[in-house]
């Protein structure tokens, strides 16, 4: 169990704000912050790590008080049982992908761990490789190894897949959850991507302006409760295209493309690039598996 | 007067490497500090560092000179410990590594700010300490700044020439270096002389830089 309680001044590119995190966290759990940028999503998340310093208040791991602003308790990074994937996924460049998890490791069992870590992200056949010489995919997939040698009590990931393109993005995110099962490590990720946060997560903590809004289960954040469609997509306007009296709306919805048309009342309240529930009711769903 | 001339290489080589090292030892802690102070007064720092880049090498000599003399507080601080710098080897090191500093301090400062904080960050989060950080994660990735470092300041300071005749003079086997002993021959129309240092010279920092660029270029590959 994860408690958290801090606060902190915070200057963004809007001004300045009283970031104020309360928020608690099971075990095992996966939770997602999800919030525009500059919300003070990663700021906190790296108070978690002790990177960041909070100006007041408490972190305690499993009993274990992490930050304490009055019994003036601060553990460094390093006494903190974290591990943490950078957005860059900042692998020692002078390291084969095996050294890279090497370094991690604290004991010989958890040196022993390795090669298993590294055959879980299918990268055995790459594993003297320089990361140089890998692609992004496999960069993440070797940080986020690397996370987890010290296997650690909580994981944090700081919008790991952002700099991904989407299919690799989706094999990744399919690639995390299967780990977040397999190992049952209490994760937290930073992201602003609503497909995946409803894939991965079990509870989203929405961040605005420094504050936690809600936490709730993601399919309740994201469709509104008035709404009780039987069919329900997420997804994001590529294109409108005006064509009297109606609007042909395209959305990406996972990798696949719908188009669908709405009336101009309708699509005014939507812009390109927005993200969109698309919901149908009247009919039930034939869902079928592929070839 | 062969053995002259092997001995004045020697002081050179000496005195190069000497300098070298010590230039290496401070070099680290002072390009990160350059690198990663937040304090007001950097700028005065690193234009201290930067100084000997532009300043004439006689005008650093003459302060050392006037500094080494017993006339001054230092000096005579020196003296009554019977420590004696000015026209002596150690007064040459102390000259040396002020006025090769900038060679080796930029290419560390260089090379450690395109280090991504993340790196230094990700191995905090892995439970190195700061100084295992350094060791085994930084210092490897910022190795091409530090072998240019060595090298410019290796190569710099067998070429240094007016800070040596300042504070050291010309001393056979004490303070009499290459680069001094060729002006020495060539004032005393010993052009024979002069030219086995100037070729000496020539070939062994040729063949440095050469072997130097050469590893660098095959070891680095990839890695920037």
């Amino acid at each position: 169990m994860i408690l958290i309680n801090i606060t902190k001044h915070l200057n963004t590119a809007d001004g300045a704000l009283e970031a104020h995190f309360d928020l608690s966290i099971h075990d095992g759990e996966f939770l997602t912050l999800f919030g525009p940028s500059g919300a003070g999503k990663t700021t906190l998340m790296r108070m978690i790590a002790g990177l960041e310093k909070p100006d007041s208040g408490h972190i305690e791991v499993d009993g274990e008080v992490w930050f304490d602003h009055t019994q003036k308790i601060n553990l460094p990074p390093q006494k903190r049982s974290i591990g943490f994937v950078f957005q860059d996924y900042a692998l020692f460049p002078t390291m084969s992908v095996r050294d890279n998890l090497l370094f991690a490791a604290e004991n010989t069992q958890q040196r022993r761990t390795v090669d298993e870590l590294i055959d879980l992200i299918e990268l055995s056949n790459l594993a003297s490789r320089l990361p140089s010489t890998l692609s992004g995919g496999q960069k993440q997939r070797v940080a986020l190894a690397r996370a987890l040698v010290r296997r650690p009590k909580i994981l944090l990931l700081d919008e790991p897949l952002s700099a991904l393109d989407p299919t690799m993005r989706q094999k990744l995110q399919d690639e995390l959850s299967l780990i977040h099962k397999r190992l049952g490590v209490t994760t937290l990720l930073v992201s602003h991507d609503i497909a995946e946060t409803v894939k991965l997560s079990d509870r989203i903590a929405s961040i605005e302006s420094g504050k936690i809004l809600r936490t709730c289960k993601p399919m309740e954040f994201f469709s509104p409760q008035t709404l009780s469609g039987k069919l329900q997509l997420i997804g994001e306007v590529l294109k409108m295209e005006e064509d009297f009296p109606v609007v042909i709306v395209t959305l990406l919805v996972g990798s696949s493309i719908v188009r669908t048309v709405l009336s101009s009342e309708e699509a005014s309240a939507l812009h390109i690039g927005d993200h969109a529930i698309i919901s149908t009711k009247a009919f039930n769903p034939i869902v079928m598996a592929l070839e | 007067m062969e053995s002259e001339f092997l001995s004045t290489m020697l002081l050179t080589f000496k005195l190069a490497t000497v300098t070298t090292v010590i230039l290496l030892l401070i070099g680290i802690p002072l390009a990160s500090f350059l690198v990663f102070t937040k304090m007001r007064f950097k700028s005065v720092i690193e234009t201290i560092v930067s100084m000997p880049l532009v300043l004439p090498p006689s005008v650093l000599g003459f302060y050392l000179l006037l500094t080494f003399s017993p006339a001054s507080v230092i000096g005579e601080f020196l003296t009554s410990h019977g420590i004696r710098l000015a026209f002596s080897f150690e007064g040459l090191v102390i000259g040396s590594v002020l006025f090769s500093l900038p060679f080796m301090v930029h290419p560390i400062q260089s090379a450690l700010s395109q280090v991504p904080l993340s790196i230094f960050e990700a191995s905090y989060t892995l439970g190195k300490s700061k100084l295992e950080t350094m060791i085994r994660v930084i210092i490897p990735s910022i190795r091409h700044g530090l072998i240019s470092g060595i090298v410019l300041a290796f190569a710099h300071t067998v070429g240094e020439f007016g800070v040596i005749l300042m504070i050291g003079g010309n001393i056979p086997g004490e303070t009499r270096v290459a680069s001094i002993a060729i002006y020495d021959e060539v004032e005393s129309l010993n052009y024979a002389m002069a030219h086995q240092y100037a070729i000496t010279l020539f070939v062994v920092t040729f063949s440095i830089l050469l072997l130097v660029y050469t590893l660098n270029k095959k070891s680095l590959g990839g890695i920037k």
